[in-house]
């Protein structure tokens, strides 16, 4: 009984993680960038929520779309500012600019506000549930839920809406795509709004989760979540979410059996294993260098 | 032989400097602040020209660099403060050390391109440092404490010694080999290149390197913890090669000196440092993305060190014009 | 009786997941020959290429260079045994030097040791000194002497091909693969070109394959041909014969080879 309820842990860990690793994939699949900075709109999420719920008083599903909306804005900037001139650049200048970019927001919010964690309000009553004597809480739940939620509307958006399908079209061939009368530009920016809306949910779920946020929170379920866009197939969406949740469900386990030192380790085990013998991932195809 | 020559100008100068250093630091002119920061200059130089034949010259993006770093700080802590073995074998031990962590990381990874070799460097530098982490011979999270024994006369040796070695694999038909995968990576295998060995080679080289100023590294200061060995370590080191120009040994090295400097002055301000470093590094990129100094070498701005390249005197002319 | 052939290409095929890119590919080449392989676009001509120097390894069939299997090698190691190549989209060395791009193709000529280089023994001076007389000397052959500390990416579109052939010559191949020569050529570069590989033909002793678009080169100087369509062989022969083919006329449909039919 206590596996199944290490599942469930490792479901809702793992939903945190395909929320970030979505945002990863799309931006990837439309302008193959490895956004580095993209752990750090997570982290602004978790902040615009606490400071949301802690100073305004505000409740957690208010909180929720503020900071949701807050990091559409922050990624659309950031993408403006630093992203969008490197769209030529060769894709060492392009990480390398992200890795910067990714630097320069941890330490202007440690410059501005300290490097001291901050507790996160207790905005979900927690209940626990007993089913078939399995102990479930209720937030674990609703961080479900609202995530899965979150996942099909990102899947109506992509495959039923105008802007959807100027996405694929966009990460299918930019320059196409341009010819066609499609504006790459905003779809770019959509692709950035949507992708870092989720990351600031998943902050906001983190810090209910996990209760504990801090300026650097970013940097490990950042990478991890590529991990898991790796994982699932880069550029595919149900890949993030897939292996997303692989990912929760693995680490719980290591953790469960008593290797939680261990814990980080696995991730990147299973990146490397991945790139090296099915470096397209789950769902992904292999593609070659034309010659 | 003029290349000789300019051997023996770089021997000279090197000698020089050491010299004055030294003499500096005995007469007690230099306190130890001073030479610390010298001290520190070597070592991220060493760090700055091993990554620099890595990424630089054969243009593989490797973003894992901390990882041999720590392979040699550890194991060069471990002979002299568990073995009570002299540092200078130290070094060695850790150098060799870490050049086989650079083989076995390498030979899997190296058939990676682009993005997914850094991704997967990255990891595996990781893995590195949590396998230390949860050592506890070495102290686990806690760190291990390390006697303070690396002197300016060891950085300076070992400095001299990288340069050198690097300088001529890079000035060899090796090194030409390394250019020619950074620059096209299927014509260099169509010219009969065989790519793998060559960047498994300079992977190899670059993390020896990284091992022995891993060793200098951890007996400069008093402690060696995981933690020093994370991701911003090896952005720090990615950062000196970036900025200098990559391909650029020269460059690695002014920039390698100049920001060691500049993060001395800041070193109680830490968040200002990195908030200046991230800048700097994306406004590079921005509109500067070959660095500092390109592909070129500092030596390319003295007119008549041209010539010391052979052939006659038109090529050499319409070499300056080009340039 | 006839020698036995430089190259035999047995029944060659690969297949790109499930698509035949390529099937029972066979041809012929003897020492010396000129042979020109033709075919309307995405006929897979530059499949072929990849597939004789060991880019694609081929899913059927056999490549045997003087009754040597070629199959699995690696491209380093085909270029090794004596095939080198040029590419369609000119792949010089950009950064590098006129001098360096054509030192690189002499890498496996020349035997000092990493060791030798690192701690500069003799024979990496010897070895260095070696490399580069033969290199200039070659490019001497190629008109390129003048250029010599030039970057390949400041070099005019005409010589950078010109280049990459002198390069792929410096690997000192028994059989040298050209991937369209000529392309973004105007008329006289391509007669320049028709006139240099005549003569290192000549000079080296050197047999010859390539593809090529511009049917007046093709026609004009090879000795046979091979058309390919669809990843098949439709015909092969001496230029008149492809000339006056059903087949090809049929693949190229009202392109260049009519034109040329009718003119010839």
């Amino acid at each position: 009984m206590e596996w199944i309820q290490q599942l469930i842990n490792g479901i809702s860990l793992g939903s945190i993680y395909a929320l970030i690793a979505l945002g990863y994939t799309m931006v990837y699949g439309i302008i193959k960038l490895i956004n580095f900075a993209h752990g750090e709109v997570f982290m602004i999420g978790a902040f615009v929520g606490f400071y949301a719920i802690a100073g305004w008083g505000l409740g957690f599903f208010p909180a929720l779309i503020l900071s949701m909306a807050t990091c559409a804005i922050f990624g659309v900037l950031i993408e403006r500012i630093a992203y969008r001139r490197l769209r030529n650049a060769t894709r060492i200048a392009a990480l390398i600019t992200a890795i910067g970019v990714s630097l320069l927001i941890q330490y202007t919010v440690i410059y501005a506000r300290g490097a001291q964690v901050e507790v996160y309000p207790n905005v979900l009553a927690n209940k626990k549930f007993d089913i078939f004597g399995v102990q479930v809480s209720s937030q674990s739940l609703l961080i479900l839920t609202v995530s899965i939620i979150l996942m099909i509307i990102l899947q109506f958006i992509v495959h039923k809406t105008k802007i959807g399908k100027a996405m694929r079209a966009v990460s299918h061939d930019m320059e196409a795509a341009r010819l066609m009368g499609i504006n790459v530009n905003t779809t770019i920016s959509a692709t950035f709004a949507i992708g870092s809306s989720l990351a600031g949910a998943a902050g906001v779920f983190f810090g209910v989760y996990y209760t504990k946020i801090e300026p650097l929170m970013g940097v490990i379920p950042g990478v991890k979540a590529f991990v898991a866009a790796v994982l699932g197939g880069i550029g595919i969406i149900p890949g993030a979410m897939v292996g997303g949740m692989l990912l929760g469900i693995v680490e719980t386990i290591v953790s469960a059996i008593g290797l939680s030192l261990w814990r980080d380790a696995a991730a990147f085990i299973i990146l490397i294993l991945i790139l090296l013998f099915r470096p397209s991932g789950i769902f992904g195809k292999n593609t070659r260098e034309k010659v | 032989m003029k290349k000789v020559r300019g051997f023996w100008f770089f021997l000279i100068l090197s000698v020089f400097v050491y010299g004055i250093v030294q003499f500096l630091i005995s007469a007690g002119m230099l306190d130890i602040y001073y030479s610390n920061t010298l001290i520190f200059i070597g070592i991220n130089i060493i760090l700055a020209v091993s990554l620099h034949l890595v990424i630089g010259i054969t243009g593989q993006f490797s973003i894992g660099h901390a990882g041999f770093l720590a392979v040699g700080a550890y194991i060069s802590a471990i002979i002299t403060m568990k073995l009570q073995l002299p540092l200078s074998l130290a070094l060695v031990a850790g150098g060799i050390v870490a050049a086989l962590a650079g083989l076995i990381v390498g030979i899997p990874t190296l058939r990676l391109k682009g993005d997914y070799l850094a991704i997967a460097t990255l990891g595996f530098a990781e893995i590195i440092r949590i396998i230390f982490l949860n050592i506890d011979y070495v102290g686990g999270a806690a760190g291990m404490q390390v006697t303070h024994l690396t002197t300016w006369t060891y950085t300076f040796v070992c400095l001299f010694i990288t340069i050198t070695v690097i300088t001529n694999f890079t000035n060899s038909r090796h090194g030409r080999a390394c250019v020619s995968i950074r620059e096209n990576e299927i014509a260099a295998d169509a010219m009969g290149i065989n790519t793998t060995y060559y960047k498994v080679i300079a992977f190899t080289l670059g993390s020896f390197f990284a091992g022995i100023a891993g060793g200098l590294y951890a007996h400069n200061f008093y402690i060696i913890q995981p933690s020093n060995f994370g991701f911003l370590k090896s952005f720090d080191i990615l950062i000196f090669v970036v900025l200098g120009g990559l391909g650029s040994l020269s460059g690695s090295v002014i920039s390698a000196i100049f920001l060691t400097i500049v993060s001395t002055f800041l070193q109680n301000y830490p968040e200002t440092r990195m908030i200046i470093y991230s800048l700097v590094l994306v406004i590079v990129m921005l509109y500067r993305p070959q660095g500092l100094m390109g592909t070129r070498e500092i030596t390319d701005f003295f007119g008549k060190w041209k010539g010391s390249k052979g052939g006659n005197s038109d090529a050499a002319k319409s070499f300056t014009e080009s340039s | 009786m006839q020698q036995s052939p430089l190259l035999k290409v047995h029944n060659v095929g690969i297949n790109f997941g499930g698509l035949k890119a390529v099937s029972d590919f066979n041809m012929e080449i003897h020492q010396g020959e000129l042979i020109g392989l033709i075919g309307p676009n995405g006929a897979g001509k530059t499949t072929c290429f990849n597939l004789l120097t060991g880019v694609y390894i081929p899913t059927e069939g056999d490549i045997l260079l003087e009754g040597i299997r070629l199959n699995g090698l690696a491209p380093y190691q085909v270029t090794q045994r004596g095939i080198s190549r040029t590419f369609q989209n000119i792949r010089l060395f950009n950064e590098l030097s006129v001098l360096d791009n054509v030192k690189v193709a002499y890498h496996s000529l020349a035997k000092h040791s990493i060791l030798s280089s690192i701690f500069r023994l003799p024979t990496h001076f010897s070895g260095e000194k070696e490399m580069e007389e033969k290199s200039i000397e070659f490019l001497k052959i190629f008109q390129l002497d003048t250029f010599l500390y030039e970057k390949a990416k400041n070099l005019p579109y005409g010589m950078q091909r010109r280049l990459e052939i002198a390069r792929a010559l410096a690997a000192g191949p028994k059989l040298l693969l050209l991937d369209e020569p000529a392309a973004g050529m105007n008329p006289q570069e391509t007669q320049e070109l028709m006139e240099l590989i005549a003569f290192i033909r000549e000079k080296f002793n050197l047999t010859i394959l390539l593809i090529e678009h511009d049917m007046k080169l093709v026609m004009g100087i090879c000795e046979r041909i091979y058309v390919l369509d669809h990843g098949q062989l439709i015909a092969k022969g001496s230029p008149n014969e492809i000339r006056n083919h059903p087949k090809v006329i049929e693949a190229y449909l009202g392109e260049e080879v009519v034109e040329s039919h009718v003119e010839g």
